[in-house]
């Protein structure tokens, strides 16, 4: 594969890429509260670029300031080159999707989808051939005159799709648009979704709280916590090299040790842990003093669990009592108490049907838990 | 629905003892028990019914009399000629001569005229005043809600008064703009129709607001950010969201303002003096001067079927829209 086209996939990795959208120290105050704190960030064309926290961590915010619905108290947006600090909504090359759906309900099907296009003056033969297409895309041809109060969830979730889409923006907006939807709706209106914006070649900017949704969809994501941006990344370094505690707790579960550096050499660091007694090798090299203190994170299902009893617990390794087992049927996680009061999570697939009926690992029993030195993370904060 | 029950009527009846009164009671309070529902509903409108209604139809009764000097000063509609005969008078002469005589006809429409221009002008003044109110700050809401309800704790008949004080060729707004040297003669506006129209709309524009308000406080503002975002510049997203939401609302409140303005008698007769004849004049005049009740019976019923026939009309085409639907 040439360089060139291993760009395609991850332009932010090619240093001479323009950013499509620049977001410059922004920030936003609601009086005294600061939703937005001096937030940084670039999305290329063509991304499915997510913005995952909790509520309350400024995602919408953000979302809302791209859509022109809010005004950074300081900072600047700029969207295909251009400073959209002072373009109102209708003038930004822009659409959004409501988590609401926010579908008019005195129009039909019809008539929403082709809201946009009237907006701009287009013919209406044109608007006709265009909503034509647009609802054949989200099938929802036979339905075009019906009012939203008579669609279900997923209809009106794929009509208010087909609203933003038809103007053919430059990014599209997507605030939690999967959050109204149940279960079983939302797995499959995900890869709907990426096969949309695939196809079309738009830019999707998606706001989530869904850890979940957001893996599956991004191509990178960026975490947010307090209006602060935590970490950006693909999916994949976000969940195996998470930069801080916050991150690695809300991506997936974490194990966290506290402890220290006690030997840092070029290609391995060393973290001592007192509560559960135990040493960690970790093989990658760390700027950090020795001495300084740590956490070690450890991901549950990167942990090995036995029966064969260690002689100790030593360097990657560490002997407990299996305090809980939930099964799950592919896999089992075991909460395993080590030390006093320390509990690890581990999870194992079950490869083996049990012959007896008994689990190979049961209650209140004596294991021992190990891990590859290129499992666990160093975390500084 | 309680479930609480009284017990059978089988047992009841055993107990002789039980005095007839107390049997009633209890009978009472078990129809109570079972069809609260209907009671509830049946005693306004059993009222209505008897202060609606009945007078409506003695109105009717009247309007198609003749008129005569007497106590009362009409003809009964049914008289008992000898052996038993029963004599029906119906005239309709009345609305004959409401037809004929051009008086009438212009003054509905003079009547007609003023209620809808009031109306327009309190839905243009009342519409932004609802909208302002809605997007008010939670706590500025309900004093603004406080101030358009405010006038209706002093008498009505005092406003109109103190109206006429404002407005008068001494008034205060004359006296002022003479004061500051705007104008050098007084303005005339008490007993114009622009004295008329000041008083309708000052009396009516809240029953303007508060339905709008009712209604646009149900409005989902996400939808006019969606369509801001779909290119609406802020005129066309009013046009096009906005409006056709606050619709129902602009109904109502056009209603409110139009029947009740439309039969207006005191403001015009106060405001207008005699320059402004709408049709609560008239009827006041045929009732009271010329003592003809059958004709001003007439002039009411005509009045009603005027603003009642366009409205069971607007109500049945939006049934059959919905039922389109």
């Amino acid at each position: 594969m040439s360089p060139a086209a291993d760009y395609d996939d991850r332009p932010w990795l090619d240093p001479d890429a323009e950013p499509f959208i620049k977001v410059q120290s922004v920030s936003k105050h609601f009086g005294d509260f600061t939703a937005v704190d001096s937030v940084d960030l670039d999305i290329y064309k063509g991304e499915l670029f997510c913005l995952l926290g909790g509520s309350g961590c400024g995602k919408t915010t953000l979302l809302r300031m791209l859509a022109g619905f809010e005004t950074p108290s300081s900072g600047s947006i700029i969207i295909d080159g251009v400073n959209m600090n002072d373009v109102p909504p209708y003038e930004r090359p822009v659409n959004m999707m409501f988590q609401s759906y926010a579908l008019f309900p005195h129009m039909n099907v019809e008539s929403n989808v082709g809201y946009g296009l009237r907006r701009d003056g287009i013919a209406k033969a044109e608007i006709e051939q265009r909503v034509e297409e647009m609802l054949a895309m989200v099938e929802l041809s036979q339905f075009r005159k019906r009012k939203p109060h008579q669609l279900s969830g997923g209809q009106k979730q794929r009509v208010a799709l087909a609203r933003a889409l038809i103007k053919q923006p430059k990014m599209l907006l997507l605030d939690e648009p999967l959050a109204a939807l149940d279960k079983r709706l939302r797995v499959q209106t995900q890869y709907e979704l990426m096969n949309i914006q695939d196809r079309l070649g738009v830019t999707f900017v998606v706001v989530t709280h869904d850890q979940e949704e957001a893996m599956t969809l991004s191509t990178r994501i960026a975490v947010m916590d307090v209006g602060r941006l935590q970490q950006i990344g693909t999916p994949t370094e976000i969940y195996e090299f998470p930069g801080s505690r916050l991150v690695a707790n809300f991506i997936g579960n974490a194990n966290m040790f506290e402890g220290r550096v006690i030997e840092n050499g070029t290609d391995h660091v060393i973290v001592e842990c007192k509560d559960p007694t135990c040493n960690f090798y970790i093989d990658h090299g760390l700027s950090i003093p020795e001495g300084s203190k740590v956490w070690v994170s450890l991901r549950p299902e990167k942990i090995r669990i036995s029966k064969q009893a260690a002689a100790e617990s030593g360097t990657n390794c560490i002997k407990g009592m299996v305090n809980d087992i939930g099964y799950l049927g592919g896999t089992s996680t075991y909460r395993v108490l080590v030390g006093d009061k320390h509990i690890v999570e581990v999870t194992s697939p079950n490869l083996n049907r049990p012959k007896d009926g008994n689990p190979p690992i049961d209650w209140d029993e004596e294991v021992c838990l190990g891990w590859d030195a290129s499992s666990s993370v160093v975390l500084t904060k | 629905m309680g479930c609480f029950q009284f017990g059978g009527f089988d047992e009841m009846s055993e107990s002789a003892e039980r005095s007839l009164q107390g049997r009633l009671l209890h009978r009472l309070g078990y129809l109570l028990q079972r069809n609260w529902r209907s009671l509830v509903l049946f005693i306004p409108f059993f009222w209505l019914l008897l202060f609606f209604l009945a007078p409506f139809f003695i109105v009717l009764k009247i309007s198609l009399a003749e008129a005569v000097i007497a106590s009362p000063p009409f003809t009964p509609m049914i008289d008992w000629v000898d052996e038993g005969i029963m004599h029906i008078r119906v005239v309709i002469d009345n609305y004959a001569y409401l037809w004929e005589d051009d008086l009438y006809a212009k003054t509905y429409l003079n009547s007609l005229k003023i209620a809808s221009i009031s109306t327009i002008l309190c839905l243009l003044v009342g519409y932004p005043m609802a909208y302002a109110i809605v997007r008010a700050k939670h706590t500025t809401k309900h004093v603004l809600l406080m101030l358009v309800i405010l006038p209706f704790w002093t008498s009505f008949l005092l406003r109109v008064y103190a109206w006429m004080g404002l407005l008068a060729d001494q008034g205060t707004i004359n006296n002022l703009l003479i004061a500051i040297g705007v104008i050098d003669e007084p303005l005339r506006m008490l007993y114009t129709p622009f004295a008329v129209y000041v008083g309708i709309v000052y009396t009516y524009v809240p029953f303007m607001i508060l339905p709008l308000y009712a209604n646009m406080e149900k409005l989902d503002w996400t939808l006019l950010e969606a369509a801001a975002d779909l290119g609406a510049k802020p005129m066309t997203t009013f046009f096009t969201v906005t409006l056709p939401m606050t619709f129902p609302g602009i109904i109502a409140g056009s209603l409110l303002v139009f029947i009740p303005a439309t039969g207006e008698y005191v403001i015009p007769d106060l405001l207008g003096g005699g320059n402004v004849l709408m049709i609560g004049r008239i009827l006041y005049n045929e009732f009271n001067a010329n003592i003809d009740w059958p004709v001003a019976s007439a002039v009411a019923i005509a009045l009603l079927l005027l603003l009642v026939l366009p409205m069971m009309l607007y109500q049945h085409i939006q049934m059959k829209q919905n039922e389109a639907e």
